[in-house]
């Protein structure tokens, strides 16, 4: 060890100078100095990193990876719920689509019920007219016949009274009923 | 000075390359005996407070959202998470404090050193020595204990022919013995070589003629100090982690 007093040379590795002799590096009289404080700072280089720092930036670490996963995880519920919408909303309009045409169908099938009451009654009521205008036209039409049967009896016994001739009715009718006949 | 004075009748150079690495103890001109405070001890206290800065005040926000200084700490927390992951296997990762630790602590102190007027740590032959023997120490500490006798497979190669296992477990040996050698010197020497040369341009400065090619030559070792600074931690933590996966499964 360097127990010299020597005021302006402190050590044998140093000249007079207090240049470097050789390396100091490797002058054995610093080497005890060098291991004290390198062992003193590597100490407390360990401490402060495995006390202090390193536990709490694996904590950040962790937290950090911790909120990130939460955060996708909650990106990804946001989704199923956005498609479970999405789906609930296409649902609903095909509902309201079927509904619609349900609603649809169900009217054309009043309406056509409707229609077919109307035209049956229509109808009936068209074949009660058209049997009340045939029963009416065949009244005409006899109404007819007897007026030309009666004016051809009016007219034949005129004439056979004109031609001097006494007719009695009886006969007069059958011979025009006969020649109506014919 | 007196040395300038002295290197100015030499013939105007000066080159001390190796003077930045002496210790000098903060408070008076006495010697450095092992427990003065020195310009070690006040680098190696900045590089304690850096840390705090950086991964105790950054992450004081725990924010969701990081702020810039917590996201730094942040990435160096995974990256090297996810480097034992990868390397070693997930069974190792309770041994991430230790590795952090490691990391960080050859980080900035490549880093700080890079700092003018700085001292560097890694760049003590005794400093690295420190660490790379203490991570082979406990390496084969846990591989002991976790294996017993069964971790010396790791040099008894089995699908080898049968007479050349003897003269492979000799040189699997000899390389695990190399291994705390090899990653102390590599991180001393990659620094102190670094720093030694930037001082020698520094040197070349001082003439007239040659200062610019000297500055230009200055910048462009910073530049690539600063990438070897990064590169040396990490090398140095990945080895870690190459070792330790050999503590926890011996089996080739």
């Amino acid at each position: 060890m360097a127990t010299e007093t020597h005021e302006t040379v402190a050590s044998a590795c140093l000249d007079s100078h207090g240049g470097a002799i050789g390396m100091p590096q490797l002058c054995g009289e610093w080497i005890p100095h060098q291991i004290f404080w390198l062992l003193v700072a590597l100490a407390a280089t360990f401490f402060v990193m495995s006390r202090i720092a390193l536990p709490r930036i694996a904590a950040v670490l962790a937290e950090r990876s911790g909120t990130i996963t939460n955060d996708l995880a909650a990106a990804e519920e946001l989704k199923n719920k956005a498609s479970e919408a999405e789906a609930a909303y296409d649902k609903a309009l095909v509902d309201a689509r079927a509904q619609a045409q349900q609603i649809v169908a169900e009217a054309k099938a009043e309406i056509q019920a409707d229609l077919d009451v109307e035209l049956a009654k229509a109808d009936e009521q068209i074949a009660a007219k058209t049997a009340e205008s045939e029963a009416a036209i065949a009244e005409i039409r006899d109404g007819a016949v007897k007026s030309v049967t009666d004016v051809a009896k009016a007219t034949a016994k005129e004439l056979v009274a004109a031609m001097g001739g006494k007719a009695d009715a009886k006969t007069i009718t059958a011979a025009v009923t006969a020649r109506m006949k014919g | 000075m007196a040395t300038e004075t002295e290197a100015a009748s030499e013939g105007g150079l000066v080159f001390h390359p190796l003077d930045q690495f002496i210790p000098k103890s903060l408070f008076g001109d006495g010697a450095v005996h092992w427990y003065t405070p020195s310009n070690l001890t006040l680098w190696l206290a900045i590089l304690v407070l850096c840390v705090i800065g950086v991964f105790v005040l950054g992450s004081r926000g725990r924010g969701i959202v990081p702020s810039r200084i917590q996201s730094v700490g942040e990435l160096m927390y995974g990256f090297v998470y996810k480097m034992i992951e990868d390397v070693t296997g997930k069974d190792a990762v309770k041994y991430f404090p230790y590795i952090m630790t490691l990391f960080v602590f050859v980080l900035f102190a490549n880093y700080l050193a890079l700092l003018p007027m700085s001292y560097s740590p890694t760049s003590m032959i005794a400093i690295t020595a420190v660490l790379g023997f203490g991570v082979f120490i406990a390496i084969t500490v846990l591989g002991f204990v976790k294996h017993g006798a069964a971790f010396l497979g790791l040099f008894w190669m089995k699908d080898a022919p049968g007479f050349l296992r003897p003269i492979i477990a000799i040189i699997e040996v000899i390389s695990y013995f190399v291994r705390p050698v090899s990653l102390s010197i590599r991180l001393a020497g990659n620094i102190t070589a670094g720093h030694v040369v930037i001082k020698v341009f520094a040197g070349f400065a001082a003439l007239t003629l040659a200062s610019p090619a000297a500055i230009l030559g200055i910048v462009a070792i910073y530049g690539l100090e600063i990438l070897v600074a990064g590169i040396q931690a990490y090398v140095f933590t990945i080895l870690t982690c190459v070792y330790l996966k050999d503590a926890l499964h011996p089996a080739h």
